[in-house]
């Protein structure tokens, strides 16, 4: 469900550690059982197969997460920055990790090789302007896991009315993304 | 050159201002061109990190500057922190498994000579040009990246 979602949101979402966790718990746990597994057992292939999928799975989702990471990362950490106390985070400390040394490494780059033979006055470029912001206004598929009442949904250009849905469960939507985003987070809907 | 125009203007040349305003939209845009240009090939080279693997061919390293080698060297670096942080003791390599799994083995052809190859069950498989082996998949995702083995599809 976390891969699913996270492939299909235009921005990061929550990070999961409990999850990933457990997964990889799994794998090792799994590899050993195979490592003492008579060779020809028919369930080795079966098993193998079925370690090779939850890898790839996992693998998609930390990729789909770092790829992100580096897609928004003036944003990201931002968003971090300002990040209230109880609120929990968007990033593992190991992403957070990831992230900052994305953005010094590109901020020393670009400073080193450009910035640093530009006039004075342009010495310094905010990279929270220059790079895009994800766009919480694209459209998703999903599909309803709770039901929801009375769903606020803006209006998309001005003569437009904002109106209200109820959201069935079992039901599926194209709807625009920051509509929907509370929901994904607290695992009402499912993106598909 | 933009701060001398900027002195310019505030010792109170009023006609001058417009031509500093339009010389300082022209040196932002340059600066955003350059910029753009240079982001650009950082994400080229941070693909090719994904694509090749943590060495690049020597035809790739030759079009790169200093800087940009650098940055690869540092990028490669903090990816391969994260990744050995991620699953387990040996951490999780997240180049590979870049499709979903079809099958256990895989027919490949080998493309050029490469040597010995050691797969799980301890036994060794030479790879010579042309021929022709049934392997394990994961095994040859690494090698398939580099040229070295083809997948052959029915």
């Amino acid at each position: 469900q976390a891969w699913l979602n996270e492939k299909f949101a235009p921005e990061l979402l929550e990070s999961r550690p409990e999850v990933i966790e457990c997964v990889v718990e799994q794998l090792d746990h799994m590899e050993a059982n195979l490592k003492r597994a008579k060779r020809g057992d028919l369930k080795v292939s079966v098993h193998r197969m079925e370690i090779e999928r939850i890898r790839y799975v996992l693998s998609s989702y930390l990729r789909c997460r770092l790829a992100k990471i580096e897609k928004f990362f003036p944003h990201i950490l931002e968003k971090e920055k300002s990040r209230a106390e109880g609120e929990p985070s968007i990033l593992s400390p190991e992403e957070f990790a990831f992230a900052k040394e994305y953005m010094a490494n590109t901020e020393t780059y670009l400073k080193d090789v450009a910035l640093k033979h530009m006039p004075p006055n342009l010495q310094k470029v905010s990279l929270l302007k220059s790079v895009p912001k994800p766009n919480l206004d694209s459209f998703v598929f999903l599909r309803v896991l709770e039901r929801q009442e009375n769903i606020l949904v803006e209006p998309e250009m001005d003569e437009h009315r904002e109106y209200t849905i109820d959201l069935e469960e079992g039901s599926q939507h194209l709807i625009r993304y920051r509509t929907i985003a509370p929901l994904v987070a607290s695992g009402a809907v499912q993106l598909i | 050159r933009g701060s001398s125009s900027r002195s310019e203007a505030k010792s109170g040349r009023a006609d001058l201002i417009f031509l500093i305003r339009f010389r300082h939209c022209c040196l932002l845009r340059n600066q955003r061109c350059v910029l753009a240009y240079l982001y650009d090939r950082l994400l080229r080279i941070r693909a090719l990190r994904w694509e090749y693997g943590s060495v690049l061919p020597n035809t790739i390293q030759f079009h790169m500057s200093a800087e940009e080698v650098e940055w690869f060297n540092r990028y490669k670096k903090s990816l391969a922190t994260y990744m050995r942080s991620v699953g387990g003791e040996e951490g999780l390599d997240l180049t590979q498994d870049i499709k979903p799994p079809k099958s256990l083995y895989i027919e490949v052809r080998c493309l050029r000579d490469y040597g010995e190859f050691e797969i799980d069950d301890g036994t060794t498989i030479l790879l010579k040009k042309n021929s022709q082996h049934f392997l394990p998949r994961w095994k040859c995702e690494q090698l398939i990246r580099q040229g070295v083995l083809e997948h052959i599809l029915s």
